[in-house]
């Protein structure tokens, strides 16, 4: 069941076109990652979403509800989380957490009872008094999480909420947003890792206003045409230029190692010879998974 | 010339009570390609910082690019060049403009700066973008020009934090290319990321962990001697080994 | 409503949590008080004025002996022998020069016409009013004290009496400009700031996810700034009735009304001002050169907008400090009642529903 439906969504500044003939569809209670680079348009639609720039066509429903018509509907249903750190930063944790309550109509004992459980969730209880700008990076995305739940939204929409964090902090966060589908609000994030696509039930690659592609993390990896080898092996300039002559592999350096790519209706067995001439036996070639990169890089090398 | 381009021992740093780096001792060789990582707080920011001459070290001893970190600090500065993570460009200048104020801001001489910019634009293909005005460049242009203001004095050593943050895998792939290019001649590179996809393009890694280095080694030897399915699972599994009940916050 | 509250008092933290603003709010007005009131002092005093006396009486003598005796006027340092008033006025450091011409001693027994020359320096125009006013005044006494009682001098007499600031004393001129410079900075300066703060930061966009309404954001906003208006402007008040002795004679409602209605109208000048930058520095920026500098210049607080080229006099209609300044005056130091500055009061209202209807429609299409 469609929770959110975006169709067709364009959006131009000027000359450039930050959104093209986007659409996406997110599922009742699943989460959904947006992933792609810096300018792709991730932020772009999310403002859209959330109703703070217009589109020049398309349209958007969430819960049912049209966003040009009926956003004063959908804003009790919605908890927002921008990229940039938007809360007070002269406020303390606990005042931004009442203002926000304040906000959406939330007091008293409702209140006390909602902070109380966002504490335990958030581990911000210590930090109650202290105020939102002394407080580390992760301590301010979770101060800004737990804003975006104090009203319990059903659709959860993050901005790059992991950002410049440590995989160790990305870990507990992604830890909570799996707590948070399993209470059943419908996520949508945004993110420029590809390997936070992993954790998602369903993600989209956006690249330069588009949507490339879509799909299950499986389903996305999957995609890449092509295998890809691993070779342990000192990667040095005249073994890689070597390599580039046998005709039909690329090599990418890796590492410590090279990457070995062949078309996918080729086999390495066809190079047992030109590998050997270098000294290279096949069995020192491991298969490599395709990286979700990989494939990302080929939906916008192929031009799509 | 030295094969070392960093070599630590025991290096500590405290701040009052804290220690921030505790007895950590490292070597990296000439071309190598070093990826640092760890966790917010782990004590990188004030390894890298002593590493590139801004901090002295509470105790222990290190050579960089040849110069004691200690008695030869101001002179580590000239022979490394840093590229930080916000990509340090005047917005309202071009290109061509950062390139010259950082180089007089180094004490090149105009003739100098005129040539590496020649010499780095060809290298990176910054074409056109060289004199648009850096605040209107996409991403991957803004790393690359970022990248140029590190190289134009030449460094033997470049700390590199998080590089390829938001830029494109295209870019992120053909960046990396560069980087190795680099280091075919001889330039020792520093990557502090965290990113892991990025961190396994690395040659070898060191994480830290409230000061200390847990473990360093090539990436897929990591990965292989923690049992991990990648280098994310690795290190989140090497750090909650560390402390179950670790909150970095 | 409650949300409301919230929002109020959440612009009441960071008032009272932004240095910036509680200096504005607390150190200036108290500041500018006293500058305006001690330092800068319009008074005529010690007006250099050199004099040319080709009498040379026993009574030319005494007359030139008051005018230098008085508090008004002193003597120039350095003794010249130019004869020729224009010259003294340029070349040395008199403002003034008063010529007597022979046979003004034998006038002045025999009750005579006589015409003494005061030359003045018109450049500083109050200044020369000043002056021209003091020398009546010491001649007048002059004569007074010279003449029998009960007689009477030939011609008309000038009876000069200044009213309503008998001294003529700048605070009680400045006050009330005071009152009004405070009023507008606070609500135009501050409001136009922490609106574009909460752009600039980010916070407004997050609030516009939330079920609030503009109006209820607008008016949250900006009603801690009108009680601290107001709370301000009171503590001039009653400073400078302290300190200067500055009265207040008219009514307080009149004042307390038209308070509000100029509060208003810059807190829609400040609304405005937010609309249309980003930045809390461009703000500040605009706010300074929009409604401060006019406010000083151009509403009649030190220049007399009579003495001003036409252009500025006709920008000078939109400044509604000019209009407040009148009012305030009036209330204060005349008693004035409504009938009086109706005009000007008419002319403030005017203003206020049209930079409020642009200001509103403006911030509700920026922020829809």
């Amino acid at each position: 069941m469609s929770f959110l439906t975006a169709t067709y969504i364009h959006k131009s500044y000027g000359k450039i076109e930050a959104l093209r003939e986007f659409s996406l569809a997110v599922d009742e209670g699943e989460i959904f990652a947006l992933v792609g680079p810096d300018g792709a348009g991730k932020t772009t639609f999310i403002r859209v979403l959330c109703h703070l720039i217009k589109t020049d066509q398309g349209d958007v429903n969430i819960a049912g509800y049209n966003i040009k018509k009926n956003f004063e509907k959908i804003k009790p249903l919605l908890g927002y989380m921008p990229q940039i750190f938007s809360l007070y930063p002269d406020l303390s944790v606990e005042e931004n957490l009442k203002f926000y309550a304040g906000i959406y109509g939330l007091t008293g004992q409702a209140y006390e009872s909602k902070r109380d459980y966002l504490y335990t969730f958030s581990n911000l209880g210590p930090f109650a008094r202290r105020r939102a700008q002394a407080l580390s990076g992760g301590m301010k995305q979770k101060l800004a999480l737990s804003c975006a739940l104090m009203h319990e939204p059903k659709l959860l929409i993050l901005d790059e909420p992991t950002t410049g964090v440590d995989p160790l902090s990305r870990h507990q966060f992604w830890e909570i947003l799996l707590q948070l589908k399993s209470e059943g609000v419908t996520i949508l994030v945004s993110t420029p890792y590809m390997d936070e696509v992993a954790r998602a039930d369903r993600a989209a690659f956006v690249f330069d206003g588009r949507k490339l592609s879509e799909g299950t993390p499986e389903e996305l990896a999957a995609g890449f045409r092509g295998r890809i080898y691993f070779l342990n092996e000192e990667p040095t300039p005249v073994l890689i230029e070597n390599l580039n002559r046998i005709e039909g592999l690329a090599v990418q350096r890796f590492g410590a190692g090279l990457h070995l790519y062949l078309a996918e209706s080729d086999t390495i067995a066809n190079y047992e010879n030109s590998l050997a001439q270098l000294n290279i036996a096949v069995e020192k070639l491991t298969p490599a998974a395709p990286g979700l990169e990989d494939r990302f890089i080929q939906l916008t090398e192929s031009g799509s | 010339m030295n094969d070392t381009a960093v070599e630590i021992d025991n290096l500590t740093k405290r701040f009052g009570r804290f220690t921030a780096v505790d007895g950590i001792s490292l070597t990296v060789n000439r071309g190598e390609i070093f990826g640092f990582l760890g966790a917010n707080g782990a004590g990188k920011t004030t390894a890298i910082r002593m590493l590139c001459g801004l901090l002295l070290p509470t105790s222990g001893s290190g050579r960089v690019a040849g110069l004691d970190i200690i008695r030869q600090f101001e002179a580590i500065k000239k022979n490394i060049g840093y590229m930080s993570q916000k990509f340090a460009l005047y917005a309202d200048l071009t290109g061509r403009q950062n390139l010259n104020f950082y180089g007089s801001a180094y004490g090149l001489d105009k003739s100098f700066i005129a040539g590496r910019i020649k010499e780095l634009s060809e290298r990176l293909s910054l074409g056109e973008f060289l004199d648009r005005i850096s605040g209107s460049l996409p991403t991957g242009w803004r790393q690359r020009l970022a990248l140029s203001v590190a190289l134009l004095h030449r460094p033997q050593i470049l700390f590199l934090d998080e590089p390829t943050g938001g830029v494109d895998p295209v870019f992120r792939r053909k960046f990396w290319n560069i980087l190795y290019s680099l280091a075919d001649e001889g330039v020792t590179i520093f990557v502090t990321t965290h990113y892991m996809d990025e961190a396994e393009y690395c040659g070898r890694i060191s994480i830290m962990h409230r000061g200390k280095i847990i473990d360093r080694g090539k990436p897929f030897e990591l990965i292989a001697k923690h049992n991990a399915d990648n280098l994310e699972s690795m290190f989140i599994e090497l750090i909650k080994k560390q402390e179950p009940t670790d909150e970095p916050a | 409503m409650s949300r409301l509250k919230f929002i109020a008092l959440k612009e009441l933290y960071h008032i009272l949590r932004d240095p910036r603003s509680l200096l504005i709010i607390f150190l200036m007005p108290v500041m500018m008080t006293f500058l305006y009131g001690y330092a800068i002092n319009l008074d005529v005093e010690n007006v250099v004025i050199a004099v040319i006396d080709q009498d040379r009486t026993a009574e030319s003598r005494e007359l030139v002996g008051r005018f230098y005796n008085s508090a008004y006027f002193s003597r120039p340092d350095t003794e010249t022998d130019l004869a020729d008033p224009e010259e003294l006025l340029r070349s040395t450091e008199a403002v003034a020069v008063l010529l007597i011409k022979p046979s003004f001693g034998r006038a002045v027994q025999r009750g005579d016409k006589f015409y003494l020359g005061l030359s003045v320096d018109g450049s500083d125009n109050a200044l020369s009013a000043a002056v021209q006013s003091y020398s009546n005044q010491v001649l007048m006494r002059f004569l007074k004290d010279r003449l029998p009682a009960g007689y009477t001098l030939p011609g008309i007499q000038i009876s000069l009496q200044v009213k309503y600031n008998p001294d003529l004393k700048s605070s009680h001129f400045f006050v009330p400009g005071l009152v009004a410079l405070i009023l507008i900075m606070i609500s135009a300066l501050l409001t136009s700031i922490t609106i574009a703060r909460e752009k600039e930061t980010g916070t407004m966009e997050q609030l516009l996810t939330a079920p609030v309404k503009t109006h209820e954001i607008l008016l949250g906003k900006l009603i801690p700034y009108i009680v601290i208006a107001f709370l301000d402007g009171m503590l001039i008040l009653v400073f400078a009735k302290a300190v200067f002795g500055v009265p207040l004679v008219g009514s307080n409602l009149l004042l307390l009304l038209f308070g509000f209605i100029y509060v208003t109208t810059s807190l829609s000048i400040g609304i405005l001002i937010s609309t249309a930058v980003n930045t809390q520095q461009l703000a500040m920026m605009f706010a300074l050169t929009l409604t401060m500098l006019p406010s000083v210049m151009l509403s009649g607080f030190i220049f007399p907008i009579k003495n001003m080229p036409f252009f500025l006099q006709a920008l000078s209609y939109i400044v509604p400090a000019r209009y407040f300044l009148t009012i305030i005056r009036g209330i204060m130091l005349k008693g004035a009642e409504l009938e009086v500055f109706i005009g000007q009061g008419v002319m403030l209202v005017l203003l206020m529903v049209v930079f409020l209807f642009i200001a509103v429609k403006r911030f509700n299409r920026g922020t829809a």
